[in-house]
């Protein structure tokens, strides 16, 4: 029985402008307040519209996504001003509002921090900003302030003595470090140093590393949490078009007949993308969703309710699902021949690698419906425009390039790309994650510049006037895993830590324990507190965080915004410009002329030298200054001469940067990782075509057996980010997710006799925890953990008895061509240990919801305000505003 | 028609390849991108061999101890791993100076498919070919990798 889509609505503007669902619609200058009467009509209308809704304060825990504002297809996403003021304040008791974005997950919404006497007390989203419209979620609502005046924030630097962390002072603890990392220069080299860094930097900070690590010392051995959270969507880029950048847009949303979103619960992780999708899924004319998720997530609830499907493979299963998908647009004729011979390379290929991929072969090795599977691929093939999302159920799983590919490959045998509504959005797990891509502090040069093309490396050589032999490029950057592999076996003598926390984020946590506490390997961590990581040492540096520091950075949508300081950082605490800039100083790099090779001083000065290292390539900043950057809106790149004002979505002609001379990589094979050399890129002669690749499906590193006879995920929840280093520490957020918990499903449960809150062991070959489960909505034989629980805020932790930790379990396996590990697929056993008090701590909002009754409703958050505003225009937005002219300029 | 003597020379170069892959990748177990990308190029030598069967049928298959064999083309496989990063960079060489010899093996009889107008060999020594260049890659892939901190480096 399959369906197809319903028709595209494509409502005229006119036709808009008679449903009571019109959004508020006013031609005004940016950063203007209007005050037509019009505008005060709209505002009405829509408050018509939000009957039912609560508008004005809100417990932002309780309701995630805040109240509604539904607009037609092809419309501007109508505005929304969230904000949060701690102790009760109002916003004319502040003293000061400073410019920034939010740094608590990829999405990078404008917002202001509010001052008052010397300390951050809440935030506010920018109505004029083209990333959020004035929205924020509950993670940037409630937890992007408190932490910063939290008692335990490290202000002082602390050494090692006589197996204890103490307190000294910079020159004693830089002293240290310096000395390490003089005396393996001399003895070995600098392949002797390794660097790990993280996705929440600014550009300026990862720019600096990158050319301490590159020029300065010269090791390839730089990377950043960046390859746990982003390095498939990187990866997934540079095989398809050539080289990294996000193709589409935020605005997509506004104009698709179709969403698909792989492996992406968007409503737990981009909250504020997740209401911008709320809006149209909730009009009278809203596009089709299409959800492929193991767990019943309030995507897939969404997916169900547009007339969609979800999809819920096995995990470990992603690419034969793609491979279905994919062989059904040949099968159907769903492929535009004419754009495929035209725009890229390598199709029959893939229609020969799908062609076993039946619906019957799909449905047995994933475990889906094979109608489901064909109704998918049928929206997918007769939609007029679809847009596609991608994250960590893709990227942290089997085959995770290749299934990211394929994602790829489904738009292009369409040309379904660069134009409004039709595009991909391999998202960021990190708010600058993008950065760390961009600027050479992971595995990437600086620029999206190919290690293997002489040229490009000559090109930084130049820049920053070294021997280009300096600059490591005789093979990948060496990706984080093996990393931590060169310093367990003590070759890496000196591992830096910079604003990650890898002893609870990193797979197989007893062996990172093992890595970082170890004799072999003399560790640094630089953090804004004492961290699991911190806590095993030899130096831990106090930073500066968010709007203690300016800085610039890029969301996920390629939009730059300059977030500036707003407040000190405490007692000694530095930015970790300053602390690199310190490094650099001590060691006192020198360029081939004897000159400083690090002579910046300020932010700015730092974002100046690396727009210069971004001209001419596809990630272009030129047109970018701090001056521009503070206007009313973040700017996405490229920024051009020719693209003054920024550029909204890439490839619009179907031109890919692939010609041998220009691309990031020659690229991979899928299957293996091994490098295509230059030769063979180069008699391809892709000259701007779009790679078409794929692989077979194989079967996961570890499948369930007698022993383990399930499968163990890993994922987030929508009140935590990460280690929760910030949000651990609001109340708020804090109190809407305190523990940890794994999630049954009622069949497993009852298998099991495990009733909710039940004290669960969850055990792999490689560790276990005991926690309280959940019975909930995962797929029947997978038990879902969030890997949020560390042990920082237990009173009776033993570090090497770890009870909450999900990364206990999990393996130390990656993808073979971005090197991500795989925390999503592993096999585990569950046994009852005892009874519980309750239910189990997982919050009711979202994915984690319970599937019985009687367990009360995740609340309690602070009060928070909701006010709709009219809505400005946007520059570079393609939607139409009610009166029908075009939206933006 | 000594075509026979090379298609026993695929076959077990193949086998001799599947296997020392396999002895490699368990004794390397704790790099596990060796471990896996092992196995899966194992698996590709192992389809090798199969495809082989209906050729051998018509072609027949001569072993060693034919006096029309020479001797230098054996090549023994790895039955044990060396220790240490140098260890498996050396191991590393040892697949690859295998990989090799199937890989010419299988030009050899790609010739021979073609003056035999053989469609079904030619098919099966093209695409075997290919499957052997891409574990040849990997394996260039990992040598170019592991080699700096190997001889640099390592303790």
């Amino acid at each position: 029985m399959s369906r197809g889509p319903p028709a595209p609505a494509r409502a005229s503007a006119a036709r808009l402008t008679s449903t009571t669902n019109r959004p508020p619609r006013t031609r005004i200058r940016l950063g203007t307040e209007p005050r037509s009467s019009r505008a005060r009509r709209a505002r009405l209308d829509l408050r018509t519209a939000l009957v039912g809704s609560t508008v004005g304060h809100m417990d932002r825990i309780a309701d995630v996504w805040g109240p509604r504002t539904p607009h037609g297809k092809g419309t501007v996403w109508p505005a929304r001003v969230d904000e949060y003021l701690a102790d009760g304040l109002s916003e004319d008791e502040v003293d000061r509002w400073v410019p920034s974005a939010c740094v608590l997950c990829s999405n990078g919404c404008g917002c202001d921090i509010a001052v008052k006497d010397g300390r951050m007390v809440g935030v506010r989203g920018r109505a004029t900003d083209v990333v959020n419209h004035g929205r924020l979620g509950p993670k940037g609502l409630y937890g992007s302030t408190p932490w910063a005046s939290s008692p335990d924030r490290l202000t002082r630097p602390l050494v090692r003595e006589a197996g204890q962390l103490v307190e000294t002072d910079w020159d004693t603890a830089m002293g240290r470090v310096v000395e390490v990392s003089r005396r393996l220069l001399a003895e070995k080299g600098p392949l002797t140093h390794g660097f790990y860094s993280t996705g929440q930097l600014f550009a300026e900070e990862y720019y600096v590393l990158g050319v301490i690590g590159k020029a300065g010392l010269g090791t390839p051995h730089m990377d950043g949490n960046t390859r746990l959270c982003t390095a498939t969507s990187a990866a997934a880029f540079k095989e398809s078009f050539g080289a990294d950048g996000q193709p589409g847009s935020y605005t997509d949303v506004e104009h698709c007949d179709a969403l698909f979103l792989y492996g992406h619960n968007m409503a737990e992780t981009q909250t504020v993308l997740w209401m911008r999708v709320l809006d149209r899924t909730r009009s009278p004319d809203p596009p089709v969703v299409v959800c492929v998720d193991p767990r019943r997530t309030p995507v897939a609830v969404e997916a169900e309710r547009t007339g969609g499907v979800h999809l819920a493979p096995r995990v470990g299963t992603n690419l034969a699902l793609m491979n279905g998908l994919t062989r059904e647009l040949f099968a159907n004729g769903w492929v535009d021949e004419r754009w495929v011979r035209d725009h890229t390379l390598g199709v029959e290929e893939l229609r020969g690698i799908v062609e076993p991929y039946t619906p019957e072969v799909v449905a047995r090795t994933c475990g889906v419906d094979a109608d489901d599977l064909r109704r998918a691929a049928r929206i997918f093939g007769e939609s007029r425009d679809v847009l596609s999302t991608v994250l960590q159920g893709f990227y942290q799983s089997h085959q995770a390039t290749a299934s990211a590919v394929a994602v790829h490959n489904l738009h292009l045998l369409r040309g379904l790309i660069g134009r409004p509504g039709s595009g991909v959005l391999q998202m960021n797990g990190q708010p600058t994650a993008q950065n760390n891509r961009e600027c050479g502090a992971d595995g990437d040069l600086p620029g999206f510049r190919n290690w293997e093309n002489p040229r490009h490396v000559g090109e930084l050589a130049e820049l920053w006037n070294v021997d280009p032999l300096t600059i490591p490029h005789w093979a990948p950057p060496t990706h984080a895993m093996q990393i931590f592999g060169y310093a367990e076996e003590g070759s890496i003598g000196l591992l830096w830590v910079v604003g990650t926390n890898p002893a609870v984020s990193m797979p197989e946590s007893a062996r990172i324990r093992r890595i970082l506490g170890g004799d072999q390997c003399f560790v640094v961590v630089q953090d804004l507190f004492l961290t699991e990581t911190a806590r095993l040492a030899d130096v831990v540096l106090p930073a500066a965080g968010w709007g203690e520091k300016t800085g610039t950075f890029t969301n996920t949508n390629r939009v730059v915004h300059l977030s500036e300081k707003a407040v000190e950082p405490p007692g000694e605490a530095r930015s970790d410009l300053e602390i690199f800039l310190m490094y650099a100083d001590a060691m006192d790099f020198r360029d081939r002329d004897g000159a400083p090779l690090v002579p910046w001083r300020e932010p700015e000065e730092v974002f100046d030298a690396w727009r210069e290292a971004s001209r001419g390539r596809p990630v272009d900043y030129t047109g970018l200054t701090y001056a521009r950057l503070r206007g009313p809106t973040g700017i996405p790149w490229p920024v051009t001469e020719h693209a003054p004002d920024g550029t909204d979505r890439l490839y619009h002609d179907g031109v890919f940067p692939t010609r041998t001379d220009e691309c990031e990589t020659y690229g991979h094979d899928l299957l293996t990782g091994a490098v295509v050399t230059e030769q063979e890129h180069r008699a391809m002669r892709p000259d701007g075509r779009a790679f078409l690749k794929g692989a077979h499906h194989t079967p996961p590193h570890e499948e369930p057996g007698p022993e383990y006879p399930m499968l163990y995920t890993t994922g987030r929840t929508v009140y935590q980010f990460h280690t929760r280093t910030k949000t651990g520490r609001s109340p708020s957020l804090r109190a809407a997710a305190p523990d940890a918990w794994v999630e049954l499903s009622e069949v497993d449960a009852a298998r099991l006799g495990v009733s909710e809150g039940d004290v669960v062991r969850v055990e792999s070959p490689r560790g276990a925890i005991e926690v309280r489960a959940r019975v909930g909505r995962v797929r029947p034989g997978t038990v879902f953990a969030p890997f949020h629980y560390g042990s920082w805020d237990l009173d009776d932790a033993d570090p090497e008895h770890q009870h909450r930790q999900a990364n206990e379990l999990t393996m130390t396996v990656w993808d073979p061509v971005s090197k991500q590990p795989y925390f999503k697929t592993a096999a585990c056993r569950v046994v009852r240990v005892r009874g519980g008090d309750g239910p189990a701590p997982a919050p009711t909002t979202a994915a984690s919801a319970p599937v019985g009754g009687g367990v009360p409703g995740t609340s309690g958050g602070a009060p928070t305000t909701t006010r709709l505003t009219d809505t400005p225009g946007y520059p570079d937005d393609p939607a139409v505003d009610a009166a029908g002219g075009t939206g933006g300029r | 028609m000594h075509l026979a003597t090379y298609v026993g020379l695929a076959h077990r170069s193949e086998r001799t390849l599947a296997e020392s892959l396999r002895v490699v990748g368990e004794g390397h177990a704790r790099h596990p991108d060796v471990l896996f990308t092992c196995r899966t190029l194992a698996g590709f030598s192992d389809d090798h061999v199969r495809q082989l069967e209906p050729v051998a049928r018509r072609y027949g298959e001569r072993h060693g101890g034919d006096v029309e064999e020479p001797d230098r083309l054996h090549a023994a496989g790895l039955a044990e791993v060396r220790s240490g990063p140098v260890g498996l960079l050396r191991d590393l060489q040892d697949l690859h100076v295998l990989g090799t010899l199937v890989l010419t093996t299988w030009t050899v009889i790609n010739q021979a498919a073609q003056g035999l107008r053989d469609h079904e060999l030619l098919s099966i020594a093209r695409s075997a070919s290919g499957q052997t260049s891409r574990q040849l890659s990997w394996l260039n892939t990992r040598m170019k990798a592991a080699a700096p901190q190997a001889l640099i480096v390592a303790p």
